[in-house]
């Protein structure tokens, strides 16, 4: 939970405009965050029970589909299994009030992708869910990744940029592999924590800062183009060009 | 409940009745025997003795003639002893043995019978009773053969009454002990209902009654007595969480009020920007300490239990430390770890690093000696016989004795200026979590500073 500044820093997303289908029940919640995807320059489809929602997402057109965990008609679990026993790949993020860890097992387990607790920061979400429209365009299995001038070896594990090594510990070469898997797009304190370190709670420091910014010593070091940014209110970004 | 009104749809008195039932029939069916086999017995010698007689006569009177028959009869009616003969001629009248006349009775030829005889003479002659067998002989003749049976009878009248008594006694005795039992039984039930009305009616602090036996009602008094006192300690611990949880929130949401307020009053875009920011600063503020509440909450109630799984706490420790390193190495003090894999615990791995994740936040904010000089905390992991160790120590202001044990409740921050940010949940977390995973949690003085030692059972393969 950082501030969610929606005004501040760089305009998130509108180089890729997405299309996301929202499937939650509640109202306000549903129009406060229709409005502010739309604002972001997305494309927001809404329903707003589970079966409505299960045949638009069964459509197949959506880049990312966010589901509100309980839903009248249909659960939102529900919805997913069955989007996923139809072989429908889109990426989904669940939305719930039950923050225990279990229940976020159990959605992912259900084929979810990403979780968030509510209540959010809008940042947070629209974070995840960038990084979850973002993710197909890079092949896991792929041997290398590249943003700008920076190249990531996965096989060999090693990192240059301009052609320049540069040494890495182990946690900060996983970090510097997220950031770059998610190159464009911000990547909040807590996406870090969950992804890098895998700790879903909240740690009430600037632990993760304080890691980023040795990193980015690291990269930029001896270069006059900074690689890694803070956006402030929001997270981090690598850039991709 | 009066105790008389159910004392026979006890458990315990049913019981009781069907036992006694079963005890009567076998105890009546046992003297029966008994009886059977010494008065049964001594009736048939006896009649066994006068049919032999009988037969020993009828054949002297068939040998020898009505003379060899009376001199018998008279020869052993002198000398008798217990012995009764009577030999009557066609007329009806005696002609040998020791009885006066013919009992009264008879009818027909060959039968027992029971007769009354005088014994001794007057004035100490007394009634008898005898038991005889009359046959009637040739030409008229009749013979009765007897024995006094009266000691037989006696002693068989001792013997009914012994069954009589034994049975009766037994069913009285029976009766008495299973209502003494069941009443016995029923009023401690009743103390218990009683104990349990009590304690629903609010009373938490009731506890059922013991009679200190040891028994098996004592035995489920005392886990229901245990049980009690982990609903009480759970209530009383809502109870003061909730009063806790009321203030500690009213604070923030008092200022945000007043802040908002204000805002509004200056009509002024950037004004209304600050508040509106503040605001979010401190709602997020207030849901950090609902999620911890929430942690400590989930922890308390045991229910992940059974989600526990093997791990090596070495890795947890390695992790975490990791994580904060920079942190304290920036802040220009240190963060040394002192430990080797082998840490093998049954947990929650997300619990745990956040429970190690607490105590250091803890260390360094409040760890420093001076207010310029930074943390320097020391780490160690290690295992003591069939006990995962954990030390956190730092060299700051430490907790005074006293605080040591309230500093492990929700809310309780022993800075009052609060000018360190956080809840006062970090330890009670640690101590939740510490209560779920069977382990310990000990503050200690670390001269100076403070030296916090967890303790959680080894994991191996056999347990």
């Amino acid at each position: 939970m950082q501030h969610a500044e929606l005004t501040s820093g760089p305009e998130q997303g509108t180089e890729s405009p997405m299309r996301i289908l929202v499937i939650e029940d509640d109202r306000e919640a549903a129009s406060w965050l229709v409005k502010g995807l739309r604002e972001s320059g997305h494309i927001v489809d809404l329903a707003a029970e589970g079966l409505q929602g299960l045949t638009m997402a069964l459509e197949g057109v959506h880049d990312v589909c966010i589901i509100d965990r309980m839903l009248p008609l249909m659960d939102g679990l529900t919805v997913i299994q069955n989007m996923r026993s139809a072989d429908l790949k889109t990426p989904v993020l669940i939305l719930s009030a039950l923050s225990d860890v279990d229940e976020r097992v159990k959605g992912l387990r259900a084929g979810g992708d990403d979780y968030l607790a509510k209540p959010y920061a809008f940042a947070e979400l629209l974070a995840r869910v960038e990084g979850l429209g973002s993710r197909k365009l890079l092949d896991p299995k792929d041997a290398k990744l590249k943003a700008l001038d920076l190249e990531i070896d996965l096989m060999s594990r090693t990192v240059t940029r301009g052609g320049k090594p540069i040494i890495l510990q182990p946690r900060e070469f996983k970090l510097l592999e997220y950031l770059v898997r998610n190159a464009g797009h911000i990547v909040t304190r807590t996406m870090l924590l969950e992804n890098v370190w895998d700790y879903h709670f909240d740690p009430q420091t600037n632990v993760i800062d304080v890691h980023v910014s040795r990193l980015r010593g690291k990269l930029d070091k001896g270069f006059a183009e900074p690689l890694l940014q803070t956006v402030r209110g929001a997270g981090y970004m690598i850039r991709a060009r | 409940m009066p105790a008389n009104n159910s004392i026979f749809q006890t458990s315990t008195f049913r019981l009781a009745a069907i036992y006694l039932l079963v005890f009567a029939i076998s105890a009546a069916a046992i003297l029966g025997y008994v009886y059977y086999t010494t008065v049964g017995l001594l009736e048939r010698q006896t009649e066994d003795t006068i049919h032999a007689e009988i037969l020993g006569l009828a054949d002297q009177y068939r040998l020898l003639g009505v003379a060899g028959l009376v001199d018998t009869v008279q020869r052993r009616s002198l000398d008798a002893g217990g012995a009764i003969y009577l030999l009557e001629g066609p007329n009806r009248a005696r002609i040998a043995g020791n009885l006066d006349a013919m009992p009264t009775g008879i009818t027909e030829n060959q039968t027992w019978i029971d007769f009354p005889i005088t014994v001794g003479k007057e004035p100490v002659a007394v009634q008898h009773t005898a038991r005889g067998f009359q046959v009637e002989l040739a030409n008229g003749y009749d013979l009765l053969v007897g024995r006094d049976v009266n000691e037989l009878r006696q002693f068989r009248d001792v013997i009914r009454e012994a069954i009589f008594w034994a049975v009766g006694m037994s069913l009285v005795v029976g009766l008495g002990g299973g209502y003494f039992m069941s009443r016995n039984f029923l009023t401690r039930i009743d103390a218990i209902t009683g104990a349990t009305r009590l304690i629903m009616a609010g009373d938490l602090s009731g506890r059922m009654p013991v009679s200190g036996g040891n028994d098996e009602l004592d035995r489920l008094s005392g886990s229901l007595n245990d049980m009690l006192s982990q609903i009480e300690r759970l209530m009383n611990g809502m109870k003061e969480v909730s009063s806790n949880v009321a203030h500690d929130l009213k604070t923030p949401l008092t200022r945000m009020r007043a802040r908002i307020e204000d805002a509004l009053r200056q009509e002024n875009a950037l004004e209304y920007r600050t508040a509106l920011d503040q605001t979010i600063e401190e709602c997020d503020k207030l849901l950090r300490t609902f999620n911890a509440l929430l942690s400590i909450a989930q922890a308390e109630s045991g229910q992940m239990r059974q989600g526990l799984q093997p791990l090596d706490l070495f890795e947890t420790l390695r992790d975490v430390v990791e994580l904060y390193e920079p942190l304290a190495d920036e802040a220009g003090g240190s963060l040394m770890l002192e430990a080797r894999p082998g840490l093998r615990v049954r947990g929650d791995r997300q619990l745990l690093a956040q429970v190690l994740n607490n105590l250091i936040d803890n260390a360094m904010k409040y760890g420093q000696t001076s207010a310029d000089k930074p943390a320097n905390i020391e780490v160690i992991g290690r295992v003591d016989g069939q006990t995962v160790i954990i030390e956190m120590a730092d060299h700051g202001i430490g907790i005074n004795f006293e605080d040591r044990e309230r500093v492990l409740g929700r809310f309780v921050r022993l800075d009052e200026s609060r000018s360190k940010p956080g809840n006062g949940l970090g330890l009670s977390l640690v101590a939740s979590v510490m209560t779920l995973h069977s382990g310990q949690i000990q503050l200690e003085d670390n001269k100076p500073g403070l030296r916090v030692i967890l303790r959680l059972p080894l994991y191996t393969e056999a347990s």
